[in-house]
């Protein structure tokens, strides 16, 4: 008989809490140190660990893989500069707009959610594209041009460096926050039910449709308060690449890379990722050939990715999201023959 | 002709087939009989490659195939009809017949002999196999697997869901194959009585393990439901 | 009008041409290639290649980079492809998105980022037209294209319904257990779907550089309109996707002509409208009130008895 160890906070999870924590003043207070270049490279890992955990939250926890997440990263970025053209001070705006993302999020739920698998995926893309092409009508955005947050352009760059940099750790400490309280929860045990058999959860009465909105909406927030980061590091809007699907490609990668359904794989993997952009982007078209050859090599080789072999040989895990069920010795061939009376 | 030796299969930690251990031989009937769970379909599906044999063995004349995909054992001469049929349900019953016999051995079934041997699918030729009944089905199954030219046919609960008059043409019709008398055949029955008047020797399995082995005629009606539902203590009796 | 529902018309049987290998792959071999668009530009770039540097005309380059097409991917499958598939539904993507990247930047590598054209190499045929009656012409390019839609997707399915590897590839994609049960070897037919599948990449991109420029990046977008064409005509059909592109085309060229970015934007408006209308139809008319799309979702219930109760009365929706 297999007999269930549950894991609850052990003692390295509370150790990993109290190093986030930590971690997290630390960071906070890192813009009276630190200079320039850094905050701003730091800004952007920000943006990859959410746009990676938030893909993970989708595709791994809930099992609904969209090739579409752009569409709230591109869509916050839109929200944001149209709030700011009605008036709204710029950083307020940012959140603001991720926030109609979110709004939005809600009917497009009802339609994609009921679609499966392949189907869900494409039209995801799809979706976006349409977004993409809708938002190029408008003639703020000035179709291919693009526009930016000129409001912005009126800060201090250093003001505006380091609000942007606590906008995405604050953005990245509140979705990370709430995804670990979620899945800690009935609610992940649910999610992981529907992904595993939809129908069998349902018949326990599982509310799937509700569960799988209520992800979709929180993914799409975090990818939305992503892209308006992005929008307010860059400034520029530009729809092709707010919109563009390579971002999707990128969590892909990411959360792949660094270990799937587990919470800290896509944590590991945009660092990956952000180190791999930082060393060798300067290569332009070989670098992008050559992530391409690492996504196959982790595809052949790597399949669980870094966090997930890391998580199998040690059984590890430093966020206490996971039940783990491990086998009493005694389990094997054990001769059994008396009969069942 | 079939040598089974030590088989042990599973599902993960579940041990489904313990230390399975049988012979059979050319044109012999051999019935296997158990609860639901007892391990009957995972052998059936380790014996014919869907499913990996954890240790033990496998011999076709004398030839290991334990390590053979599914596709390559047909070859050698194991067929099997599924549980459930799995008929190509889009495919006509002409197109189900054709598929197995021109991926399978060579042999004396031919699409012609098949047919003559079930001849109830003679005029159903054109027809999907998804529009079928259940009895008509299950003799497309069977058809499917002979136009194989197994050396041994395994036959996984073919009266499941099956109106007692089909069962009857059904096993009417295994009959006459049994007659021919080339091809051994291992039936996973749960009805009792059929699979004793059907078979040369039972194997009552019993959680994963053959629990009685024999004659029918000399085992006896009571020795053998003791053994299906596990009344006395386990030994492997030999008549 | 006329002219752009004939051109759209036209359109859908390059799109059935592209769409049909991408079928191919996720039917029979249950593998979704986001790689196919650039499959195709690397098709376009072969016959490109053959043209400028042996001389030869398209067609006859064709007749030497469809079959490369084919190998390649019956190597892909054996190698790449095949041990991938046992990852689930995300690996085939992680590996199809790193063979894209690396082929998009290859090709850049090896040709630069020109946009290239098979226009200038099949005489006049990139803009002559027929004159029909009623002062309709059609352009002679799409008409030839749509003629070799129709041919190759006859002989495909003449292959899947009389040859004996169509009965395999049949049943395979019916049942890939049952398949192996009756002594096929899923393995190989899966090569040589995907043998198929990208040769049918490469004639489409063969196509799509004669009316068209192309560049090395210039895949996904054609990835997107297949996909597109594959699901409006229902995935798994062969004329289906005929159909699919047909409607994806007509509807794209009609957009074109309200603007410039219609041309796209009408295509995905087709595209989840009819997802929309199948999911319609196939749920019935159970809730069918508007407001509800804009109902927030809820956090399940702590206790447990109401959550049961919640759904029950709530219904699946």
């Amino acid at each position: 008989m297999i007999t269930s160890i549950l894991d609850r906070l052990n003692r390295r999870h509370r150790i990993t809490a109290i190093l986030a924590m930590g971690g997290l003043v630390a960071l906070a207070l890192l813009p009276a140190l630190a200079g320039g270049l850094v905050i701003d490279k730091l800004t952007t890992l920000f943006i990859y660990i959410l746009l990676a955990v938030m893909w993970n939250l989708l595709a791994g926890y809930a099992g609904l893989v969209s090739v579409g997440q752009q569409a709230f990263f591109g869509l916050g970025g839109y929200f944001a500069l149209r709030l700011v053209e009605a008036g709204m001070p710029p950083y307020l705006a940012l959140v603001a707009g991720a926030m109609g993302s979110a709004v939005v999020a809600v009917p497009i739920s009802t339609y994609a959610l009921r679609l499966k698998g392949g189907e869900f995926a494409i039209a995801m893309w799809v979706i976006a594209e349409a977004l993409r092409i809708v938002v190029m009508f408008d003639p703020l955005v000035q179709g291919e041009t693009g526009t930016s947050l000129l409001a912005l352009n009126a800060l201090d760059p250093d003001l505006r460096r380091n609000l942007t940099y606590w906008l995405g750790l604050g953005s990245l400490a509140l979705m990370l926050a709430a995804t670990i309280w979620l899945l800690r929860g009935r609610f992940g045990a649910a999610i992981q039910a529907i992904r595993d058999d939809e129908e069998a959860a349902s018949s326990i009465g599982i509310n799937v449709m509700r569960i799988k909105q209520l992800t979709f909406v929180l993914a799409a927030f975090g990818c939305a308060l992503a892209g308006t980061i992005w929008l307010a590091s860059a400034i520029t809007f530009l729809p092709r690449t707010n919109f563009g699907v390579q971002w999707t490609v990128f969590m892909l990668f990411m959360v792949l890379v660094g270990g799937l359904r587990t919470f800290e794989g896509p944590i590991l993997g945009a660092i990956v990722f952000f180190l791999m952009q930082e060393l060798f982007g300067d290569l332009g078209v070989w670098y992008l050939a050559g992530l391409g050859v690492i996504a196959i090599g982790f595809a052949l080789l790597l399949p669980d990715g870094l966090w997930g072999i890391w998580r199998k040989r040690t059984g590890i895990d430093l966020v206490p999201v996971g039940k783990t069920f491990r086998n009493p010795p005694s389990e094997g061939l054990a001769p059994d023959s008396r009969p069942a009376s | 002709m079939l040598d089974v030796k030590n088989l042990v299969a599973g599902h993960g930690l579940l041990t489904a087939v313990r230390d399975v251990d049988f012979s059979i031989g050319t044109g012999e009937v051999l019935g296997i009989i158990g609860a639901n769970g007892a391990g009957k379909t995972t052998l059936f599906r380790t014996l014919a490659g869907v499913h990996p044999a954890h240790s033990g063995s496998i011999l076709l004349d004398g030839r290991d195939v334990t390590a053979l995909s599914a596709s390559r054992r047909v070859a050698q001469g194991i067929a099997m009809v599924p549980e459930g049929r799995r008929l190509f349900v889009d495919m006509s019953v002409r197109e189900n017949l054709l598929v197995a016999g021109e991926n399978g051995r060579k042999g004396g079934w031919t699409l012609t002999s098949v047919l003559d041997a079930l001849p109830s699918l003679k005029p159903l030729l054109g027809v999907a196999t998804g529009g079928l009944s259940g009895g008509q089905r299950q003799a497309v199954a069977i058809g499917r697997a002979l136009m194989s030219n197994p050396k041994v046919l395994l036959l996984d609960e073919v009266s499941l869901g099956l109106s007692p008059v089909a069962i009857e043409g059904l096993y009417e019709q295994l009959a006459g194959l049994r007659q021919r008398g080339d091809t051994a055949m291992i039936v996973v029955e749960q009805d009792l009585d059929r699979a004793m008047e059907f078979s040369d020797r039972v194997l009552c399995m019993l959680e994963g393990r053959i629990v009685l082995e024999g004659q029918p005629r000399a085992l006896g009606r009571q020795a053998i439901t003791e053994a299906y539902f596990g009344l006395k203590s386990a030994e492997v009796a030999h008549a | 009008m006329l002219d752009a529902l004939l051109q759209g018309i036209l359109l859908g049987g390059y799109y059935a041409i592209l769409a049909a290998g991408l079928s191919l792959m996720f039917g029979v071999v249950r593998f979704i290639n986001l790689a196919h668009g650039d499959l195709a530009i690397l098709g376009a770039y072969l016959v490109l290649l053959v043209v400028e540097v042996l001389g030869l005309s398209p067609w006859l380059a064709l007749a030497v980079a469809v079959p490369a097409m084919a190998l390649l991917g019956w190597v892909l499958q054996a190698t790449l492809f095949a041990r991938t598939a046992k990852g689930g539904f995300l690996l085939p993507l992680l590996t199809t998105f790193g063979l894209g990247a690396v082929l998009q930047n290859g090709l850049y590598g090896l040709f630069g980022s020109d946009t290239k054209s098979l226009g200038n190499h099949i005489g006049n045929l990139s803009w002559a037209s027929w004159q029909l009656p009623f002062g309709i012409s059609v352009g002679q390019l799409p008409v030839i294209t749509f003629c070799v839609a129709v041919a190759v997707l006859g002989v495909l399915q003449l292959v899947l319904s009389f040859s004996r590897l169509g009965r395999a590839i049949r049943a395979t994609s019916s049942d890939p257990e049952a398949a192996e049960l009756s002594g096929i070897d899923a393995q190989s037919v899966h090569r040589a779907a995907a043998a198929i599948a990208f040769a049918l990449a490469g004639l489409a991109g063969a196509f799509l550089a004669m009316r068209a420029q192309i560049n090395p990046y210039a895949g996904p977008a054609q990835l997107i309109f297949a996909f597109e064409a594959v699901v409006i005509g229902g995935i798994g059909s062969l004329w289906g996707t005929l159909i699919g592109g047909i409607v994806l085309g007509v509807a794209q060229s009609l957009g074109a002509t309200v603007s410039a970015q219609g041309f796209q934007l009408a295509g995905h408006l087709v595209f989840l409208i009819v997802l929309g209308a199948r999911l319609y139809r196939a749920r019935g008319h159970r809730q069918g009130r508007w407001y509800n799309l804009f109902r927030l979702p809820v956090l399940p219930s702590r206790r447990a008895g109401a959550t049961t109760s919640q759904a029950i009365s709530e219904g699946r929706s």
